[in-house]
């Protein structure tokens, strides 16, 4: 069992190593989280109005996170495979000996820490609120958590659309619209209509899989086993595809 | 040390490698020669782990490529064809990077960077990202990556395509100093250079075997007694049989 594992996840620390390393090596680390911040900046003070809210909280902050990921995340992870396939050192991967799933990981990983840098960044805004009044912080860090965990939904499937299609820009659009897709089928607009046609239990189930409903409890400060379990399942689901995705590339 | 058993590959009409076999044995430098799109670095990907076959199989070190691959893969260090590298890493990075997806860890890893360093003549260029490297210098990268674990067979997939003289002579002395104690494969179109370096050449035309012999006794089937001749002569005459 353990000869098992380590045959799987064989090459993980390196893989993550040097994706991660890749992110960092190039500006492309500094640029997602330069406008990736200042995207979440302008949403939060124009469009929500931090300031003027009256209260001490950061749901201004959150509620934009799901819309914000969905647009950023993909231009993340687009390279995570599609990279290797144009440069050709998908063939230099596939002739060492590693497992699949420790390569998946390894990228998803490097990507999913990039992302958790850009959140750790907004701590500043954290900070500000606790300097305004005195927020509810066991709340605000569980939302923080929650929000990372989308993320990682998010980014798991850039990289296995990025397996899928091996072009960059292609990958990046296919996955804004699939992350499209199961952020806004939890919107009220799209909910409706989805009740006109399928009743209200087609719109409970559509609702269900969507990441606004899941993230809605942990905006408001409530834990949902209900919602770690979809995230992390949802991640689980579309890094098992990705690991298939790329397997089919030995087929040729 | 290498046995190839009828590999074949087919891409979707095109039916580019159609039953080759042969063996390697340890100190035989083999050179896989043939015209493009021949099924050279088809077979090469195939023995490499990188494509599956349709059928047939290759053992490396007595390992089969199909049921023990990531063992097989270990026995093996491949040069793929235009020698892909991440250009964003510097070439110790990268040997490193390929050192520990290898399992290689502490100084054992530390030992391996360094002799393939020194191996493959590096060392001038260590702080230097690979995107910026002369074509001969990457080249040499990947060679050095093929070389890192010392592995008992070598693959490698036209390792003097775009070097100048000095570079292709500084490759064929490395191969030359390594042929003793391994099985090598190498993939080549400048025929001039094999019977500089190999000890057996092989020819491939549309995905079959079309002749196996020392690159001299080759030599000596063509009228004017050139390797070139030889190669003209065998690849006209199996399109000529296929037509």
């Amino acid at each position: 069992m353990m000869m098992w594992l380590r045959e799987q996840f064989g090459g993980f620390t390196a893989t993550y190593r040097r994706e991660l390393g890749a992110y960092f090596a190039t500006p492309m680390a500094y640029v997602f989280l330069a406008v990736f911040l200042l995207a979440l900046g302008v949403f939060t003070w124009e469009a929500s109005r931090f300031f003027d809210t009256g209260s001490a909280d950061l749901a201004p902050f959150f509620v934009w996170h799901p819309w914000l990921y969905m647009i950023f995340l993909p231009a993340l992870a687009m390279r995570l495979w599609a990279d290797e396939r144009s440069a050709g050192t998908d063939e230099l991967l596939l002739s060492l000996p590693l497992g699949m799933p420790g390569l998946v990981l390894g990228k998803l990983l490097a990507a999913w820490t990039v992302a958790g840098v850009g959140l750790a960044l907004t701590a500043p805004m954290w900070v500000t609120v606790n300097v305004l009044g005195s927020p509810d912080n066991a709340a605000i860090m569980l939302t923080y958590l929650v929000s990372f965990l989308m993320a990682g939904a998010y980014l798991s499937i850039g990289a296995a659309i990025s397996a899928l299609t091996g072009s960059q820009v292609t990958a990046f659009v296919i996955s804004v619209v699939i992350a499209f897709v199961f952020t806004a089928a939890g919107w009220p607009l799209v909910l409706s209509g989805v009740k006109s046609v399928f009743g209200t239990g087609g719109a409970e189930l559509v609702a269900s899989f969507s990441f606004l409903t899941q993230f809605e409890g942990a905006q408001r400060g409530v834990l949902e086993l209900r919602a770690v379990v979809f995230f992390l399942g949802f991640t689980a689901f579309w890094a098992t595809l990705n690991g298939l995705w790329a397997t089919r590339q030995r087929l040729g | 040390m290498l046995d190839i058993q009828r590999l074949e590959k087919s891409f979707g009409a095109k039916h580019a490698v159609r039953g080759v076999s042969f063996r390697l044995e340890k100190g035989t430098v083999l050179g896989f020669l043939g015209p493009n799109g021949a099924g050279k670095s088809t077979t090469m990907r195939m023995i490499a782990g990188v494509l599956e076959p349709d059928s047939g199989d290759a053992l490396i070190d007595g390992k089969s490529i199909l049921s023990n691959r990531r063992e097989a893969q270990r026995a093996l260090g491949y040069l793929p064809e235009g020698a892909p590298l991440y250009e964003d890493m510097t070439p110790p990075e990268f040997l490193v990077f390929m050192a520990s997806a290898r399992g290689m860890n502490g100084i054992a890893r530390k030992n391996g960077v360094e002799r393939a360093i020194a191996d493959a003549r590096i060392s001038t260029v260590c702080d230097q990202r690979i995107g910026s490297l002369s074509k001969g210098y990457r080249r040499r990268v990947g060679l050095a990556g093929a070389i890192l674990h010392d592995p008992p067979v070598l693959l490698l997939d036209e390792p003097t395509d775009g070097l100048d003289p000095n570079q292709k002579r500084a490759v064929r002395a490395l191969i030359a100093r390594m042929a003793p104690h391994k099985a090598i494969l190498i993939s080549t179109h400048t025929l001039t250079e094999v019977p500089a370096m190999c000890t057996r050449a092989i020819v491939v035309d549309r995905g079959m075997v079309i002749a196996d012999d020392t690159p001299e006794a080759l030599a000596r089937q063509s009228e004017d007694g050139t390797l070139e001749g030889a190669f003209t002569r065998l690849t006209d005459q199996a399109e000529a049989e296929s037509a």
